[in-house]
């Protein structure tokens, strides 16, 4: 996978895999201060991304997900990396920004559409600083 | 291909012209490499989606920027707040967030943005030309500038909007190449009867199924026998940029790029045609609609800031009447459009029929409603898509005259004549 934005040093990231079954509004479809899915009209809503490492095909709407990204980063709810297979630019700068302001990182990752298929929700993913990723049932 | 940047991008880069220059650029400079951009360009104006608050990180930037000496190198508007700044009483949220709404717009005005407050900038009086690269932030802003105006913006979002106007500088990239503003989606209307698109509602319905169905692809809606009017294909525009994520669509006949369905498609052949079907319209009306019963206690329009045309067609629908008691009737729109009310007389007209006039700012993200525990009825279909979640409220989403009718009636009124006469 392709790595876009700051890998948390040589550390590897890992989490428990949240897949979505829908692309996700970050605004207006995720409460930033306690990182759940309020989005009625998304199958996956009450899910949680903190901590997640989060998989989607795209984002979705609304222009302020920048902000909102930024600002789960800021308040240590954001998932640990967001994986796409389209990338978004909007879910990005809110993980470039971050690093600016705060040092703080929460890479977005693009792998292929084929590849997504194999990210199950309920795994833990593990994502070297390269990019590559392992998968633990 | 890599990212070739000027000299002067990169002594901006380098520090010349200010540490807020220098990181805005930077931040655009790994913007323009993750889109694989070959160079930036010149913008002729920007607008700030970035200064609506959402958490105190959207303060720690913009003070940061300010810190740093930031100010705007090209016309610069700005988008909604969270409140209405001239009338802050509206405002029923919690007070301090109401000072870090008011603290943040003071930030943006300090690096010289214009404080227009609205999500509909292409109502003012200057507006962007045919052809004119810009940097718009904010769905239904972008999607305008692009279908209905012909200038090109990306699909910007907040944070980079204000980089942009800092530095006069954006990656060449998405919309603002040829290449990705042709169609490639067919929307046939042509079938369906005419008369159904004698009624406004239709348009925010046909948008929403879209923005559902378009995917990331470029649509062109093909079958409409006369030019539509600019409020119907922002009405179009706006549902689309909520149900998905359309930034930029074509009207044949309507739209300037879209003379013919071949200009629109770029003379190549379409990867697709949906017959859009009454069945596929009357299901975005369901999904738009979350309550089936008649309470109601709040009508809200103006999704995006309401213009003069749609001022016009409500004032048709109110004069001499009077709203029910319970009913709360809110239209918000921006500063310049609401002064002309004024101006027009219009305003006291809608005041004594019980329009509440919100400005600023927009009622389906901000604690401004005083019931939130029935239902609202809307005639946008951004309205109706994002305000069951954002505030906890069931919607009805319905043509400006039910929303009247309903609130003359006190209850819910809806005149069904326009789909039964199409079974």
């Amino acid at each position: 996978m392709k790595v876009f934005g700051l890998m948390s040093s040589n550390k590897e990231i890992s989490g428990p895999m949240l897949r979505l079954d829908e692309p996700l509004s970050f605004w207006g479809g995720l409460d930033p201060e306690t990182g759940q899915i309020t989005d009625v009209h998304h199958p996956q809503v009450g899910s949680s991304v903190t901590g997640t490492v989060l998989a989607m095909e795209h984002g979705r709407g609304s222009s302020s997900s920048s902000s909102v990204v930024l600002e789960l980063i800021r308040n240590k709810a954001g998932p640990v990396a967001i994986v796409l297979s389209e990338m978004d630019t909007h879910i990005l700068l809110g993980s470039i920004v971050a690093e600016e302001l705060y040092g703080l990182s929460m890479p977005v990752l693009i792998t292929s559409k084929e590849n997504l298929q194999n990210f199950h929700s309920g795994n833990v993913a593990h994502i070297d600083s390269e990019g590559n990723i392992k998968f633990i049932n | 291909m890599t990212l070739d940047l000027s000299s002067d991008d990169l002594e901006m880069l380098d520090g010349r012209d200010g540490a807020a220059v220098e990181m805005s650029m930077r931040i655009i400079v790994r913007l323009g490499e993750t889109v694989k951009a070959n160079r930036l360009i010149d913008i002729s104006s920007a607008h700030i989606d970035s200064c609506l608050y959402h958490g105190l990180s959207t303060i720690d930037f913009a003070d940061r920027l300010v810190q740093l000496g930031a100010q705007v190198k090209v016309p610069t508007t700005l988008n909604v707040s969270s409140m209405d700044l001239l009338h802050p009483d509206l405002y029923r949220g919690d007070p301090e967030e109401a000072l870090r709404g008011r603290q943040l717009a003071d930030l943006y005005e300090s690096m010289g943005c214009k404080p227009t407050w609205t999500c509909a900038p292409y109502l003012l009086e200057e507006r962007p030309n045919f052809g004119d690269q810009i940097v718009w932030a904010e769905s239904n802003a972008i999607v305008f500038a692009n279908s209905v105006l012909g200038a090109r913006t990306d699909r910007y979002g907040d944070l980079i909007d204000i980089c942009a106007a800092i530095t006069g500088r954006t990656p060449d990239a998405g919309l603002h190449l040829d290449a990705n503003r042709y169609a490639s989606l067919v929307y046939e209307v042509g079938h369906l009867s005419p008369s159904l698109f004698d009624h406004d509602e239709i348009f925010p319905l046909l948008g929403a199924f879209i923005g559902s169905t378009t995917g990331t692809q470029v649509p062109v809606v093909d079958g409409l026998n006369h030019k539509q009017s600019e409020y119907r294909l922002r009405a179009l525009g706006a549902a689309a940029a909520s149900t998905g994520s359309v930034g930029m669509f074509h009207v044949v006949g309507s739209t300037p790029e879209a003379q013919t369905l071949d200009a629109a498609l770029g003379d190549n052949a379409p990867q697709g045609l949906i017959k859009v079907s009454v069945e596929d319209l009357q299901m975005m009306r369901s999904k738009l609609t979350s309550s089936t019963g008649t309470a109601l206690a709040t009508i809200a329009l103006g999704t995006p800031h309401y213009s003069i045309d749609e001022f016009a067609i409500l004032r048709s629908h109110i004069l001499g009447k009077h709203k029910h008691p319970e009913i709360d009737f809110y239209v918000s729109a921006g500063r310049d459009i609401l002064l002309e009310l004024e101006l027009r007389g219009w305003a006291d007209e809608l005041r004594s029929f019980g329009v509440s006039l919100v400005g600023d700012t927009c009622t389906y993200f901000t604690p401004i409603l005083s019931n939130t525990d029935k239902p609202a009825m809307t005639d946008s279909g951004k309205w109706a898509y994002y305000a069951p979640s954002n505030l906890g409220i069931d919607v009805i989403f319905a043509s400006t005259a039910d929303c009247v009718a309903s609130a003359i009636a006190g209850r819910v009124v809806l005149d069904e004549s326009i789909w039964t006469n199409e079974q």
